[in-house]
C-alpha cells in the first residue's frame, strides 16, 4: 500500500439522508488519507453516527457519492463494506457472548478443513492477529467472563483481521482505563503506519488532540469544517462544534459544604470485592469517587443504594442508622442512585416520558386513596421537562426515541422528585455532548448550593477536578485515599488508583 | 394502537415529499403493520357478501356475548405479556374454577353427596381464593428463582389439571361431567340483562356481558390509575431499571400472576353456568385464544407494551373470524390451524416493528 500521505482512501461527497420530517445530513463531506487519523466530531445528534450508517449501507443515501480508493462504491450492508476493506468497531458491543474469543473472530468464516470447520486452524489464525496487535488474550476464554475492555480489544482485533483499509473506531474509549487507552493508541499508530485510514469518532477532547492529524467536525447534520489537528486548539474545536463559544468547561462553583451529613462506615461487599470502605460526607458536598474501571467506585454507589448485597457496613444519615435493604427503602431514606448503564438500568425504553419521570415517586400522585391522579402526574412531568430544558416532541414520545442527553436529564428529573437528599451520582455525564454535560454539571452544583450531598463516580478526572470539593480515588475495592479537588493533581490521582491494583 | 395514530399524519405528509422507493417502503410498512387489520376486515367482508345473516343482529349480539365471556381470561394473560412473560396455565385455571363452580352448584352432588347448594358468593370466594393461589405459585417461582414463565406455567398446567382429574374422582362421581346446577347460579350469571327486538325474533344479552364490562373496566383503573399498575408496566419493560427505581420487582411479578389467577377464575365461575356442563377437559386451550387475542390486540412479546383496548379489540377480532368460518360452515378442525397461523402472523407482524426500529 502507498505510505504517502495525500493517497485518498476514502472521499465522501455531498451525502444527503432525508428522514419524514428532519434532514438528517445536508451535502456532508468527509476524505480519509492513507495513513492518517481523521476524528469526526460534533455534538450528540449532529450526524455522525447517520453518516457512518450511509458508509456502511445501513442507511440508503438520498444523494452524494462515495469513493473508495478512486472507485464508487455503493453498499448495501456492513458485511459488503467488510469485503471491500471498511470495518468499524462499534461502541455497543454486538457478541455472542456465551462463545469464547475466537469463535466470535471467525463467526461467519470459519476457517475449514474439508466440510468441517478447524479449531487448530481458528486457533492459530486468532493467536496470530493477537501477537500481531499485542493483545494478551487467550482466544478459548468464554466472552462473558472477560472485562469490556477486553472484549473490546477483541472486536478490533476482528477488524483488523479483515485486512481492512479504513477502520472506523466509534467512541472506543468509553469503557476503557488509562492504561488501556494507551494501548488502543498504540494499536492505532500502528494501524497508521501501515497506511490504513482511521475514523475516530470520540467526544473526548485531549485523545482527539493526541491521536488525529485531521479533525472534521460536524453540527447539526452539516459540515462544518475539516481542519489539520495541529491547528486546532480544544476551545476551538469545541466552538465548531456548538456554534458557539463556551467559555468553560465547568460552571463556577459557588457551593459550601456544611456539617457532616452522611456516614458509612467499613462497608463490605457479599459478593463483590468491596472492603472496608468508610468515609462521611457533607451538606452541600461535592464528593467525587475515582478508580480505575472494576476498581470498586460503581459497587460504593450500588452498595449504599441497597441493590448490592452488603456483608457488613453501617450507613447513617444525618446521625440516623439507614438500612437501606433495597432501592424502595434506600428512596424513602433520602438516597437516589442514577446507574451508569442508562440503557440497561435506566430506562424503560418503550414507556413514554411521563411514566419514565413520575414511576419512583408514585406515592406522590396518590390523591385519591389507592388511585393515582393524572394531573399531577402531567404537571410533575412538566416541571422537570421545563425545569432540565429536556428536548421532547410531547410527554407522551417513547424515551428511546430521545437523545442520550435528554434521556439522562429525564431520569434525573425522575430522582429529583423522589425530594432526595444524598444523590449517588453514577458517570452522570457519560455519552452526552459539551453542551449539555455543561448543564448536568451545574445542576450539581445547584443540588450542593441546595444544601443536598452528591456523591459522583466518573472516569473522566477532569470532570471530578471541575466539580467536585474532594475526591475519594478506590483502588481494587478498597479506599486507596482522599483528595482535595482544588490541590491535586491527575498525577496524584492515579498513583492513589493504582495502590492496590 | 395509539402508536399507529401518532405517526400517522405525519407519514401521510412525509408521503409525498419521498423518492418512489421510499414511498414504496413506507406504504409497505404501513400495510404490514397493520396486516392484521386489514386480513380481519377483509374475512368480514367475504363472509358477509356470502351469508348476510353474519351481520344481523343476533349474530352480532352472540358475538359480543363470546367476547364478554372470553375477556377476562384475555386481561388475565395480558398482563403476564405486559410482564414479558406468558401464561400458559390459563386454561387449565379456568377448568379448575369452572369444576369446583360447578362441583359447590349441583343440586344432586355426587362430588359432595349431602351438600347443600352453596350461596354464590361463597362458591365465588372459593374459586377466586383457589385460582390465586395458583397464581402466587406461578408468581413466586418466577420472582424468587427467575425462571422463565414457560417452565413455571407449564410445570402449574400439568399439576391444576392432575388436581382437577382428583376433584372429579371425589365422592361418587367417577370422573363425570358435571351438569344439574342450581336455577339461582345459571340465572345470576346467564338472565337475560335486556332483550332486543329485531325482525328475526328477541335477542337477549346475557347479564356476564355486564359482569364482563365491570371487570373490564376494574382492570383498566389497576392498569392505567394504580401505582401496581404503573409498576408493571415498568417491570415489563426493564426489569432492572424497575428495580434500581425503587419498584418491588418481586412483589409486582407475584400480583400479576395472582390477578391474573383470579381473571381465570371469573372466566370458569361464568363458563360453567354459560355452558352448563363440565369435565375435567374445559378450559383446554382456552390460553390459546387468550394469547392469540393479546397479541392481535397489539399486547406485545416484547415486554412493556399493551392496553385494555387491546385486549378488548384483540378478542372481539377473534371471536369475529371464529364466527365468521363458522358462518362459512368451515370444519371445526380448521380452527385449530386458523388459530395457530393467526398467533405466529400477529407476532411476526408485532415483532417486525421492532425489528426495523434498529
Amino acid at each position: 500500500m502507498d505510505k504517502n500521505n495525500e493517497t485518498v482512501l476514502l472521499r465522501m461527497e455531498g451525502i444527503t439522508k432525508e428522514f419524514p420530517g428532519v434532514k438528517a445530513l445536508d451535502g456532508v463531506n468527509l476524505t480519509v488519507r492513507a495513513g492518517t487519523v481523521h476524528a469526526l466530531m460534533g455534538e450528540n445528534g449532529a450526524g455522525k453516527s447517520t453518516l457512518m450508517k450511509c458508509l456502511f449501507g445501513v442507511y440508503s443515501k438520498d444523494a452524494g457519492h462515495i469513493y473508495l480508493e478512486g472507485q464508487e462504491v455503493n453498499f448495501k450492508n456492513s458485511k459488503e463494506a467488510l469485503e471491500h476493506g471498511v470495518a468499524m468497531v462499534h461502541q455497543e458491543l454486538n457478541q455472542a457472548l456465551k462463545r469464547n474469543v475466537m469463535d466470535n473472530m471467525w463467526l461467519g468464516r470459519f476457517p475449514m478443513t474439508g466440510p468441517f470447520t478447524s479449531e487448530k486452524k481458528m486457533y492459530d489464525a486468532t493467536m496470530e492477529v493477537f501477537n500481531d496487535l499485542g493483545i494478551n488474550v487467550n482466544p478459548k476464554t468464554i466472552m462473558s467472563t472477560m472485562p469490556v475492555s477486553q472484549r473490546q480489544m477483541v472486536e478490533i482485533a476482528k477488524a483488523v483481521s479483515f485486512n481492512s483499509k479504513v477502520i472506523v473506531f466509534d467512541e472506543p474509549t468509553s469503557s476503557l482505563t488509562e492504561t488501556e487507552v494507551e494501548h488502543l493508541f498504540k494499536i492505532i499508530n500502528m494501524l497508521r503506519d501501515r497506511g490504513c485510514g482511521i475514523i475516530y469518532i470520540s467526544h473526548k477532547m485531549a485523545e482527539i488532540k493526541r491521536i488525529s492529524d485531521d479533525i472534521t467536525v460536524m453540527r447539526d447534520g452539516q459540515w462544518v469544517a475539516t481542519r489539520p489537528a495541529a491547528e486546532l486548539e480544544m476551545g476551538d474545536i469545541i466552538k465548531l462544534m456548538v456554534g458557539r463559544e463556551l467559555t468553560n468547561q465547568f460552571p463556577p462553583k459557588t457551593n459550601v459544604p456544611g456539617e457532616t451529613y452522611l456516614k458509612v462506615e467499613h462497608l463490605t461487599g457479599m459478593y463483590n470485592q468491596l472492603k472496608d470502605v468508610s468515609f462521611e460526607a457533607k451538606r452541600g458536598e461535592v464528593l467525587g469517587l475515582a478508580g480505575l474501571d472494576s476498581s470498586g467506585r460503581t459497587e460504593v454507589l450500588e452498595s449504599i443504594f441497597g441493590i448490592r448485597t452488603r456483608k457488613e457496613g453501617t450507613i447513617t444519615l444525618d446521625g440516623k442508622p439507614c438500612k437501606n435493604r433495597n432501592s424502595g427503602e434506600s428512596i424513602k431514606n433520602g438516597f437516589a442512585l442514577l446507574t451508569e448503564e442508562r440503557r440497561a438500568t435506566g430506562i424503560f425504553g418503550v414507556r413514554n416520558i411521563r411514566e419514565n419521570t413520575v414511576i419512583s415517586s408514585l406515592n406522590r400522585h396518590k390523591k385519591f386513596g389507592p388511585f393515582l391522579s393524572s394531573k399531577s402526574q402531567v404537571e410533575d412531568t412538566q416541571y422537570y421537562i421545563d425545569a432540565m430544558r429536556t428536548k421532547t416532541p410531547s410527554q407522551e414520545t417513547q424515551i428511546r426515541s430521545l437523545s442520550g442527553g435528554n434521556q439522562q436529564k429525564v431520569i434525573i428529573g425522575r430522582w429529583l422528585l423522589t425530594e432526595p437528599e444524598v444523590l449517588l451520582l453514577d458517570e452522570p455525564t457519560r455519552g452526552i455532548d459539551v453542551g449539555a454535560k455543561y448543564e448536568i454539571y451545574q445542576l450539581i452544583l445547584n443540588l450542593a448550593n441546595e444544601g443536598k450531598t452528591v456523591l459522583m463516580v466518573s472516569s473522566e478526572m477532569p470532570e471530578l477536578l471541575g466539580v467536585c470539593d474532594r475526591i475519594l480515588v478506590m483502588s481494587g475495592g478498597r479506599l486507596a485515599g482522599e483528595v482535595d479537588a482544588k490541590n491535586t493533581t491527575q498525577e496524584e490521582i492515579m498513583t492513589l488508583a493504582a495502590k492496590y491494583v | 394502537m395509539t402508536k399507529l395514530k401518532e405517526h400517522k399524519p405525519s407519514k401521510m405528509e412525509a408521503l409525498k415529499a419521498m423518492t418512489p422507493a421510499d414511498r414504496r417502503r413506507a406504504i409497505f410498512d404501513g400495510i404490514m403493520n397493520n396486516a392484521m387489520f386489514i386480513i380481519i376486515a377483509l374475512v368480514i367482508i367475504y363472509v358477509a357478501i356470502k351469508n348476510p345473516r353474519f351481520l344481523s343482529v343476533p349474530s352480532l349480539v352472540n358475538i359480543i356475548s363470546l367476547t364478554a365471556a372470553k375477556l377476562p381470561i384475555a386481561l388475565g394473560v395480558g398482563g403476564c405479556i405486559i410482564l414479558a412473560g406468558t401464561d400458559i396455565s390459563a386454561g387449565r385455571q379456568v377448568g379448575l374454577a369452572a369444576c369446583i363452580s360447578a362441583g359447590l352448584q349441583l343440586t344432586t352432588n355426587k362430588l359432595f353427596p349431602g351438600l347443600q347448594v352453596m350461596p354464590i358468593p361463597v362458591v365465588l370466594l372459593c374459586v377466586l381464593v383457589a385460582c390465586a393461589l395458583v397464581g402466587l405459585v406461578n408468581g413466586f417461582f418466577m420472582a424468587k428463582f427467575k425462571l422463565h414463565p414457560f417452565i413455571v406455567t407449564l410445570s402449574t398446567q400439568l399439576i391444576v389439571y392432575g388436581l382437577v382429574l382428583l376433584f372429579m374422582q371425589l365422592g361418587t362421581n367417577g370422573g363425570q361431567t358435571l351438569s344439574g346446577m342450581s336455577e339461582g347460579y345459571r340465572n345470576f350469571i346467564i338472565k337475560p340483562l335486556f332483550t332486543l327486538k329485531t325482525s328475526s325474533g328477541p335477542v337477549t344479552v346475557p347479564r356476564y356481558v355486564l359482569y364482563s364490562a365491570i371487570i373490564t373496566t376494574l382492570v383498566w383503573v389497576i392498569w392505567n390509575k394504580t401505582a401496581f399498575g404503573k409498576n408493571m408496566y415498568a417491570v415489563g419493560s426493564n426489569e432492572e431499571a424497575a428495580n434500581v427505581s425503587g419498584v418491588n420487582v418481586s412483589k409486582t411479578i407475584i400480583l400479576v400472576f395472582v390477578m391474573a389467577g383470579m381473571l381465570y377464575g371469573i372466566t370458569g365461575f361464568m363458563d360453567a353456568a354459560r355452558i352448563a356442563s363440565v369435565n375435567a377437559t374445559t378450559g383446554l386451550n382456552y390460553e390459546a385464544d387468550a394469547i392469540a387475542a393479546c397479541v392481535i390486540g397489539g399486547i406485545s412479546f416484547v415486554g412493556g407494551i399493551g392496553k385494555v383496548s387491546g385486549a378488548i379489540i384483540g378478542v372481539l377480532l377473534l371471536q369475529i373470524i371464529f364466527a365468521g368460518l363458522n358462518f362459512l360452515s368451515v370444519d371445526a378442525n380448521y380452527l385449530y390451524i386458523v388459530k395457530g397461523l393467526i398467533i405466529l402472523i400477529a407476532c411476526s407482524i408485532d415483532m417486525r416493528k421492532y425489528l426495523v426500529r434498529k
